[in-house]
């Protein structure tokens, strides 16, 4: 079984900075790490190649230096590193990036299961996976907290809801996004870093992939970001005494005004 | 200090380092409070080819050296003594087959060892037999194509856990020490259970347990190395392991190292951090002096036994004595830097005191490794 990966080199959170004058977050000379959700995805696949059979490929879009977290991917069981990097690519919200990672699928040999994180921990959109999906028109299932069984042809998850889960059978080829509840990444494991060292990864351009100009990169983005900013801190707060009924009241009358 | 380690052993420290941080760390508390043995992490120990440091390669080791093993145990005894001694032990267990024994029985034990889906424990002391290792009662007996095993094993690493066990057993009593043989016995084996699980001190995570062999047959093949070579595999075993050991009380003292300074920068009395009063001062001047002192005597005595020098024995014990001997007084102090806190099980240093008295104990008494030194030193003089 051929499984995906499609990972994302966020900030680390400790370390978050944004470029004043695009409102983008700054990666340059930033410490990077892999995406946490994105970890949790990786685990599952090697996870689930080591129960199948088959090989992991790791995706990811980025400037160069992306290349060390493809290596790290492969020294956790990853088989293969594919990186999307072309100038042409940068600035693409959520839009551009599901076109692009799609456009890179399909140039791979076909797959049997897309594992993404929920969602990446700088933009926190979690719409990545989903339009991924879209595009490639593959049944998805997102916020997987557990794979139940997985066979050649099709997969049973369960996926996390605020009041429990659902337990959803999908059809392969199929892409999941996962939460972390999902598994315990493990640690790279020497004989994985010793071939991490030696591996060489695929990159792949804007013209490798196929990609139209218009629909990359800041172009290719609907979503222009105009302006980031700190939220100010809270406004005045009131506390409501006495009975609830009284409090309901009291808040009905304070909110009026406003409708 | 940089030590200077080549690409493979700064990955070992690398690899060993996210094992304390990702996976020990975060319940060593707990699994010290429960007495609970660490399978979970003995996995992804295993997961992350550690098992393999030190078995041979062609076996699906990594064919580490003596060196390549301290460098791991440190790390993980930053974590957790406990659970480096677990880790430990599957090495001191399987050292008698890769230094004695047949190539049949490295193929059928190593590859397992290497990748950690089995794991070993050495079978030693009894009651009557601690540092008078030559003291031991349990005896093998020819029977057909069979040993039958009889004795009981005390205080033994990983009993219970592993599922290879070297005993080292009488097969000639009228020869005392000459008269040892080493066998693997396999959990499972007939006659063979485990008894009494130990409540500890310290390293409460790790399993202590008797092992009872009442007419325990086992497969005449188990026999490790010559009949009669048991003690000279036990000693060579015991060389090559305390090292180990060694480098368990220098992660250890690092540990506390770090908890002490990092307290006492924080700590504040008479309006100043503790820190910079040099009462405190010296006294974490002298754990650092002590534990990188001990790291380097370590790190020395392991290179020098990888060159498998004839004088083995000495270098191995004195960085044994001299690192455990520091792990008890740097843990010791950084209590005292903690004060009350110290004392207290909300902070981590208790639990590293308790754990550093049995690195001064076991894989033989800092009296036995003196005495081994001065024997030593008497031969090279004479």
């Amino acid at each position: 079984m051929h499984i995906i990966v499609c990972v994302k080199q966020v900030p680390d959170a400790k370390d978050v900075r944004l470029d004043p004058r695009t409102n983008t977050l700054s990666r340059e000379g930033v410490e990077s790490i892999m995406n946490p959700y994105d970890r949790h995805a990786l685990e599952e696949a090697v996870a689930i190649k080591e129960q199948l059979g088959g090989k992991v490929t790791v995706l990811t879009m980025g400037p160069p230096q992306a290349e060390s977290m493809l290596r790290e991917a492969i020294a956790c069981g990853a088989d293969e590193g594919v990186l999307i990097s072309d100038r042409a690519f940068a600035g693409a919200d959520t839009w551009a990036t599901s076109y692009t990672l799609a456009k890179a699928i399909q140039t791979l040999a076909p797959a049997s299961l897309i594992l993404c994180g929920k969602q990446a921990i700088d933009g926190d959109t979690a719409q990545v996976g989903p339009g991924l999906a879209c595009r490639l028109e593959l049944p998805y299932a997102t916020c997987v907290q557990k794979t139940r069984s997985v066979s050649t042809d099709s997969i049973e998850v369960e996926r996390m809801m605020d009041d429990g889960y659902d337990v959803l059978r999908l059809p392969l080829p199929a892409l999941l996004t996962v939460v972390k509840d999902i598994n315990e990444p493990r640690v790279a494991s020497l004989k994985g870093k010793m071939k991490a060292k030696k591996a060489t990864c695929t990159v792949l351009s804007a013209a490798d992939i196929e990609a139209d100009p218009h629909n990359i990169g800041l172009a290719g983005s609907p979503t222009q970001v105009v302006r980031v900013f700190s939220p100010e801190a809270r406004g005045d707060r009131k506390v409501f005494t006495g009975t609830v009924e009284e409090q309901v009241a009291q808040l009905v009358d304070s909110l009026r005004p406003y409708l | 200090m940089d030590y200077f380690f080549d690409e493979t052993q700064q990955m070992i420290v690398e690899t060993a380092r996210e094992i304390t941080r990702e996976k020990i760390l975060p319940v060593r508390a707990e699994l010290d409070e429960k007495n609970e043995f660490p399978r979970e992490i003995l996995h992804d120990i295993a997961k992350a080819d550690l098992f393999g440091i030190f078995v041979p390669e062609e076996y699906g080791g990594l064919g580490g050296g003596c060196y390549e093993i301290v460098l791991a145990m440190e790390e993980l005894a930053r974590g957790c003594v406990g659970v480096a001694t677990s880790y430990a032990a599957s090495a001191l267990g399987i050292f008698p087959v890769i230094l004695a024994g047949s190539e049949e029985q490295k193929e059928k034990y190593l590859p397992d060892i290497a990748t950690g889906s089995r794991w070993a424990a050495f079978g030693l002391t009894e009651a009557n037999a601690g540092s008078d290792a030559s003291g031991i009662r349990t005896t093998a007996v020819e029977d057909g194509d069979s040993w039958v095993l009889n004795g009981t094993k005390q205080w033994i690493t990983n009993g219970g856990e592993s599922e290879i066990y070297t005993i080292v057993a009488l097969t000639d009593p009228s020869k005392g020490a000459r008269g040892a043989s080493i066998f693997v016995v396999e959990d499972g084996d007939p006659g063979f259970s485990y008894g009494k699980k130990e409540d500890k001190m310290g390293i409460r995570s790790s399993a202590t347990r008797e092992l009872i062999m009442k007419d325990c047959r086992i497969p005449k093949d188990r026999l490790v190395g010559r009949r009669g070579t048991g003690f000279i595999t036990v000693m060579k075993t015991l060389d090559l392991s305390r090292p180990g050991i060694a480098s368990l009380g220098v992660g250890l003292a690092q540990a506390a190292l770090d908890e002490a300074v990092t307290y006492a920068k924080q700590r504040v009395q008479f309006g100043k951090p503790i820190i910079s009063f040099q009462a405190v001062q010296h006294m974490l001047a002298d754990m650092a002096m002590q534990t990188e002192a001990a790291r380097a005597l370590v790190y020395a005595a392991a290179r020098h036994i990888d060159h498998h020098p004839k004088d083995m024995s000495k270098a191995s014990s004195m960085c044994k004595v001299f690192a455990t001997d520091v792990a008890m007084k740097v843990t010791t102090d950084a209590v005292q830097v903690l004060g009350g806190y110290g004392y207290m099980k909300e902070y981590p240093v208790e639990k590293m005191m308790r754990d550093a008295k049995i690195l001064q104990i076991y894989e033989g008494t800092n009296q036995i490794q003196r005495n081994v030194i001065g024997q030593e030193l008497n031969k090279e003089y004479s």
